[in-house]
């Protein structure tokens, strides 16, 4: 019987552009639904009653939620070609380490930089050029964060990638001044199919950024 | 440090230190406990721990590992001679599942837990109190459907990782039980989980390292001093 695996997402998810990416990675066959999490559907609710959110990855019927967990999935599953994650312990838990601070730390001023006003938008500013300089200096003079191959930190972080520029536009900075290896980097990941055919236009996204600013009346 | 020595950075009053403590049990694993003192923080903890700075930390060879789930998934991928049970489950999408539970019970569970001992006032705390209970009844399910009729969460015989995250909790559960006067574990709302603690508890990789509830208590009233009225 083949495999049937369905993506629940939603096109500006930076969580849902990891899954994609791994997914293409492995060139595995999925079927897309766009999922607003703000609508709730039936199949959203039934798939993750627990957060109601997306990504949702479902393999024969058999849902997935979280997209770090995801990647993980899908690299045990889909086993036999392009590991995602490095084989040796070690390295795997440095990797899985930086994933858990990027969706821990890196997050919460990722969002609030286009969200927030006066004090509060000062201190996500701050907040966020520490933790881009903090994983400047983790991934140092390495071609990806998988050392010589794009993998699963990789992954991890490029998803965030459509966001940048309106993180750059709201924060008043530039990722290419300020983080020069952090640019090689991307640049070097945008090479990728994967990556590219993942990812949002990030014009689109300072657009969505726009209305989410009115919704929460920013 | 000799290429396998392994240390252990942590506290005997923490939950995520403990993780790491039953996982290295479970594994037959020989280590040098380094307790920290409470207020500061240790040279050794700031060096292998800088993004963070907090406990537990395993250093094995000389190499740091951080994060409680992180270290009990690297004890269990770096000791996996077939001799030695397996911490995570087998399958992927048993792991997968385990995963997201544990990630549940740190940022869902336990944040309502903690604003019991937190709140202010009786109001604040018979809103934590409830939401405890809904979550705890969701992890009641959860192991049904984990444990596949087998003793632990892991659907073995053995605990396993999701045993580990929960039963983690399990001496401040019954710190924020007495503290509040109301039981979350029990035989008629939760029987699976009940029984599950039991066992877990009497685990041999867990009794000799389960901190006793009355110095753990005192230890909770230091930590989060009651507001004075």
């Amino acid at each position: 019987m083949a495999d049937e695996v369905i993506l629940l997402d939603y096109w500006p998810s930076m969580f849902g552009m990891r899954t994609k990416m791994a997914l293409a990675e492995k060139g595995v066959k999925y079927e897309y639904k766009e999922t607003d999490p703000w609508v709730k559907t039936p199949l959203l609710l039934e798939m993750n009653p627990i957060h109601k959110k997306i990504p949702v990855l479902i393999h024969n019927g058999k849902p997935i939620c979280e997209s770090l967990i995801q990647l993980e999935y899908i690299d045990e599953v889909w086993s036999h070609t392009y590991p995602i994650l490095p084989s040796d312990p070690y390295h795997k838990s440095q990797a899985r380490f930086w994933a858990d601070f990027i969706d821990r730390k890196f997050y919460d001023p990722s969002w609030k930089i286009w969200a927030t006003m006066g004090e509060e938008h000062a201190a996500a500013k701050k907040e966020l050029l520490e933790h881009f300089k903090t994983l400047e200096t983790a991934l140092g003079d390495k071609p990806y964060y998988g050392g010589q191959v794009f993998g699963y930190l990789d992954i991890a972080f490029m998803g965030y990638y459509s966001w940048f520029k309106a993180m750059e536009k709201f924060g008043e900075f530039s990722i290419e001044t300020e983080f020069p290896k952090l640019t090689t980097w991307t640049k070097r990941c945008l090479e990728r199919e994967s990556v590219v055919k993942a990812l949002a236009d990030s014009d689109r996204i300072i657009e969505y950024v726009y209305v989410l600013r009115k919704k929460f009346g920013a | 440090m000799a290429a396998d020595e392994v240390k252990l950075i942590g506290s005997w009053a923490s939950v995520y230190v403990m993780r790491a403590m039953i996982a290295l049990h479970l594994k037959s694993i020989s280590y040098e406990f380094l307790q920290e003192t409470f207020g500061s923080k240790s040279e050794l903890l700031l060096k292998s721990n800088p993004v963070h700075k907090k406990m537990p930390v395993l250093i094995h060879a000389d190499k740091p590992v951080c994060e409680s789930n992180i270290i009990v998934q690297y004890i269990d991928e770096a000791w996996n001679s077939s001799s030695q049970p397996s911490i995570l489950p087998s399958h992927p999408y048993d792991k997968a599942i385990a995963r997201f539970w544990a990630a549940y019970i740190d940022d869902k569970w336990f944040i309502s837990l903690r604003s019991i001992l937190t709140a202010r006032g009786e109001a604040d705390k018979k809103v934590a109190i409830a939401e405890v209970e809904e979550r705890t009844e969701l992890l009641e399910k959860a192991f049904v459907d984990c444990s596949k009729g087998k003793p632990f969460f892991n659907g073995t015989d053995h605990i396993g990782y999701l045993d580990i995250a929960f039963g983690s909790f399990l001496g401040w559960l019954r710190v924020v039980e007495l503290d509040a006067g109301h039981k979350f574990l029990d035989e008629i709302k939760t029987p699976s989980l009940s029984k599950w603690a039991d066992q877990f508890c009497n685990d041999p990789s867990v009794k000799p390292i389960m901190p006793e509830i009355t110095k753990l208590a005192e230890f909770a009233r230091k930590l989060f001093p009651k507001p004075q009225a």
